[in-house]
């Protein structure tokens, strides 16, 4: 068992940190449904956390959590070492945490260009009146950040769309300027609510790509929730395993896999 | 008893009667409001059209005589027969239908899956058009409707409460009536939806409208269904207002504190309607009737709408619903 | 032929993020500009001053207030009326406690005023939404016009409920009361109009405007995303009303001369400025100028064409004029949702490529 401070080198090459959150048995109930019971596991920074488990296992409501959209009723989460308090989630995302959503969650009045530069919202600074005069730091700023933005859609490859009204995209690109969004936030942790969702083989393939090139070359730490267990095994370093709310199994894609309570959840097993 | 409770007895129980028609306005948003999820805001002119037509047709008005006077210079007014009130209701019943058979084939048709607010504001623009509709139909100047219901002061209210109390409460005997015909009313809508095929049809619709459509229930004949009921609902509405005091545009302006009544019963509720416009009546009568002497009359102005955001802040759910748990 | 962005190339971000991207938009405006400001004003007679070209100019600055409100932060207010009623009492009460405050100081004041009372009620907005934020918008429309017409202090108890502005000039000219020439309160809305367009330009270009469509077009997704929804609701709420508090301080001030709060800034003034923004377009600039446009000549066309020349009694004038916008309403809403700017936009794409549209 590794420290939680203590960092390795994974097969391929790529440097994984210490613990950068913990989550320390939360458990999250609406009204008399526990949606999550108990469930603690930690996200190394740099690392690609997958969480899978069968429909209604409670991962998105995980990840609604961890994004600080739900508030558990017990627990804590520990983020870079501080137990984080109850917040709103505009907060939690100026701490560094960006996120996907599996119901594609654009602003589809606005374009694509638009979109990407809401995810920076929290990096910009000028203040309301600079920006209504349109003169100093405002002007600046939109331009200094304008070319950060074109940098992410150089990135994911959607430079002929950037003008484009969201509405107008198909399913697939309309993932991707989402991705672009989180990634325009400069995220410490991602998070990514089934990135590849009733896409085809191809799409999934680029999408797949994106993922590990965003880790790679930003050092992004990625939380994702996907049901293609292909590509969880193939992207994932550690895998998280939910089941009606509970955790049945935490490691490697090879220990997942090799696990008998994950194999009895997945394949189904008669009950005494 | 003090004179002081006396007065605000009657003036809470003059309050029940004006929460009667807020009632039965809120009753017809809250039928649209279910079947199509549309937020009706033309209900209040459709009072208001529904009574205009009925007293034309009473009174045997030709229609739109004044646009026809103005352009061909004639100058014809009625056309000099009166048609008695058992004929006349079904005829304007007829009229609603035919207007609900249009709103759904102009408008409806081509605004499903909008967002609710854009719905909202076509029903404004429809509020609008009937309304210049109306008076043009018709003509604008205030009309007396008599469809022969009792007017005037219950001597029996009068009586009883000065056997009681010693002082006899004003009580127009057209309230009591009012009061009788909204059961009757909420009774026939609640049999019906409960008991008849339709009925359930509608129910259905209005708790998920693809799964109605996919057990082949027709959407676009529920629709008609649904606002021609609430066209029924409008039309005993502007009966009952237009006999109190005459058919006026101030009826599409009282229908506005159906909104207030809305938020206070829920947007769905049927019993919600009918209680949350007693309880803006009768409030609205006795905080004015109180609060009168130290900020001045002419509360009821906002009452309603004070009350209604009040119970925005802390109860956004309304009395009878549930809390929403918001998903993404 | 003229109207082409081939060539036109852009070589920085803020040459590219700038208003009018096309070269030839780009003079017309300035043209526009010079003709409004050196041409107009001497070509102006009281008539057309009084009953379009003033009360335009008014309407544009309220429609952009509200298009603000609801076109791109998405909250829906029906007290527009009152917002308004709100600027003219506070500049009513400013002008007769401070008689030697600049005119122009007194309309900025009377728009804060009304900012604050805007973000006050503003603030169900964030517990609450759509049908229901109306209905708290309905409560601000009454109340405040039940203040404006019972409680005398805000009319300083004048017999007639009434309130009227007093003479004030500004570079020497009077630009309120009787005394104003039609060139003089003309150059004082045109002054506004081109001021607070060009702040509500720059307002919904940056991250404030953005902020706003996120909460617009999804809010949850926009909170998750980081944007503070209190802060993107409440600053929506203050400009949209400052806006609408300047559309009323002039009205009251420039155009009207006395007013009353029941007559002049009702429910039915908050459902004027709702149909400009939704004839013109929910979420354009140029929009809130066509609708406020259409919406302050229909009237005068019905009046001239069916009163004047035909002879029709004036109430069925009227009563064919709201027939008729309401069937636009809808007609807008069924068919174009983004109003009259939308179809301006597609008129403009089809010139750049006309003659050859191949």
């Amino acid at each position: 068992m590794l420290d939680s401070t203590e960092g390795y080198v994974t097969a391929d090459g790529r440097q994984i940190g210490g613990v950068v959150m913990e989550l320390k048995n939360i458990t999250l109930r609406f009204g008399g449904v526990e949606a999550i019971k108990n469930i603690s596991f930690d996200i190394r920074k740099g690392e690609i956390r997958a969480i899978i488990g069968p429909n209604g296992a409670g991962k998105s409501s995980m990840l609604n959590v961890i994004s600080g959209f739900y508030n558990p009723q017990e627990g804590d989460v520990i983020y870079k070492g501080y137990k984080r308090p109850r917040m709103r989630p505009y907060q939690v995302a100026r701490m560094g945490i960006a996120r996907t959503f599996q119901n594609i969650a654009l602003f589809e009045g606005m374009s694509v260009l638009d979109n990407i530069m809401t995810g920076r919202m929290n990096l910009m600074k000028s203040g309301f009146f600079s920006q209504a005069m349109w003169w100093g730091s405002a002007a600046r700023e939109e331009a200094e950040h304008r070319e950060k933005v074109e940098k992410v859609i150089d990135f994911l490859e959607i430079q002929p769309i950037r003008k484009t009204p969201v509405s107008r995209l198909p399913y697939g690109l309309k993932k991707r300027v989402e991705l672009a969004r989180a990634l325009a936030a400069e995220p410490q942790i991602l998070l990514l609510d089934e990135p590849m969702a009733g896409m085809n083989v191809e799409e999934k393939e680029d999408m797949s790509r994106f993922v590990l090139d965003v880790n790679d070359e930003f050092g992004t730490t990625i939380v994702l929730i996907e049901h293609d267990m292909g590509v969880v095994m193939d992207l994932s370093d550690r895998v998280v395993v939910m089941d009606y709310g509970k955790k049945i199994g935490d490691g490697t894609p090879d220990e997942v896999r090799n696990n008998q309570a994950v194999i009895d959840a997945y394949l189904g097993v008669a009950h005494e | 008893m003090s004179d002081t409770v006396l007065y605000a007895l009657e003036a809470a129980l003059n309050g029940l009667t004006v929460g009667i028609m807020y009632s039965l306005v809120a009753l017809g948003f809250v039928l649209i409001f279910k079947a199509s999820g549309i937020f009706n805001f033309a209900q209040g002119v459709m009072a208001l059209f529904a009574a205009l037509t009925l007293v034309g047709f009473q009174t045997g008005q030709v229609p739109f005589s004044h646009l026809i006077n103005a352009a061909f210079g004639t100058s014809i007014h009625d056309f000099g027969w009166t048609m008695p009130t058992l004929l006349a209701i079904p005829a304007t019943i007829a009229v609603m239908v035919g207007f609900a058979w249009l709103v759904e084939r102009i408008v409806l048709k081509h605004l499903v899956n909008q967002a609710p607010i854009i719905l909202f504001m076509a029903t404004i623009g429809l509020a609008y058009f009937l309304e210049g509709l109306g008076d043009i139909m018709w003509g604008a100047e205030v009309k007396p409707l008599n469809v022969g219901l009792p007017q005037g002061m219950s001597r029996w209210v009068d009586e009883t409460t000065f056997n009681l109390f010693g002082y006899g409460f004003f009580v127009d005997v057209l309230s009591l009536w009012a009061l009788a015909i909204a059961a009757v009313l909420v009774t026939a809508l609640v049999i019906f939806s409960q008991y008849t095929k339709q009925g359930r049809a509608l129910r259905a619709v209005a708790d998920d409208h693809q799964a109605a459509l996919s057990v082949g229930i027709s959407l676009r004949f529920i629709w008609v269904l649904t606002w021609s009921i609430a066209g029924l609902v409008a039309l005993v509405a502007g009966i009952m207002w237009g006999s109190k005091s005459g058919v006026q545009f101030s009826l599409s302006l009282i229908a506005l504190k159906a909104l207030p009544v809305l938020i206070l019963g829920g947007f769905t509720s049927i019993p919600g309607a009918i209680v949350g416009g007693l309880m803006i009546g009768v409030g609205e009568k006795l905080f004015d009737f109180f609060m009168q002497p130290i900020i001045g009359g002419a509360t009821e102005n906002w009452f309603a709408y004070m009350l209604a955001l009040a119970f925005l802040l802390f109860r956004p759910q309304g009395l009878f619903g549930e809390k929403i748990i918001e998903r993404v | 032929m003229l109207y082409r962005e081939a060539g036109d190339f852009k070589t920085s971000y803020a040459s590219d993020n700038q208003t009018f991207p096309i070269r030839f938009d780009r003079y017309a405006y300035w043209v526009v500009l010079l003709l409004a400001v050196c041409v107009v004003p001497f070509f102006l007679n009281d008539y057309w001053t009084k009953s379009i070209i003033v009360p335009f100019l008014i309407y544009v600055i309220a429609a952009l207030g509200l298009n603000i409100l609801i076109g791109y932060c998405g909250q829906l207010s029906l007290g527009t009326g009152a917002f308004m009623a709100v600027g003219a009492y506070a500049t009513f009460k400013l002008t007769v406690m401070a008689p030697g405050l600049n005119v122009f100081v007194v309309f900025i004041l009377a728009g804060l005023v009304t900012a604050a009372v805007g973000v006050l009620f503003g603030l169900p907005s964030l517990k609450i939404k759509g049908f229901y934020l109306a209905v708290a918008t309905l409560a601000a429309q009454f109340f405040l016009i039940w203040l404006f017409t019972r409680q005398g202090w805000f009319f300083n108890y004048s017999p007639t409920g009434m309130i009227t502005m007093p003479v004030r000039t500004v570079l020497g000219f009077a630009v309120t009361g009787p005394s104003a020439s039609a060139a003089a309160i003309y150059m004082t809305c045109l002054f506004f109009v081109i001021v607070m367009a060009w702040l509500a330009r720059n307002l919904t270009r940056g991250t404030t405007g953005r902020s706003w469509m996120a909460i617009r077009d999804m809010d949850i997704a926009a909170e998750i995303i980081g944007v503070n929804p209190l802060i993107a609701k409440l600053t929506a709420f203050a400009v949209s009303s400052f806006f609408v508090g300047v559309a009323g301080a002039l009205l009251f001030g420039v155009q009207l001369g006395a007013a009353e709060a029941g007559e002049a800034f009702g429910i039915n003034k908050s459902f004027l400025v709702l149909f400009m923004v939704i004839i013109g377009g929910l979420g354009s600039i140029m929009g809130s100028f066509l609708g406020a446009a259409f919406l302050v000549v229909l009237p005068v066309i019905l009046k001239v064409l069916l009163v004047d020349s035909l002879g029709w009694p004036s109430d069925l004038a009227r009563h064919l004029e709201v027939m008729i916008i309401g069937a636009l309403i809808v007609l807008v809403l069924i068919l174009e949702p983004h109003g009259m700017a939308a179809l301006w936009r597609t008129i403009k794409d089809k010139l750049r490529l006309w003659p050859f549209p191949h």
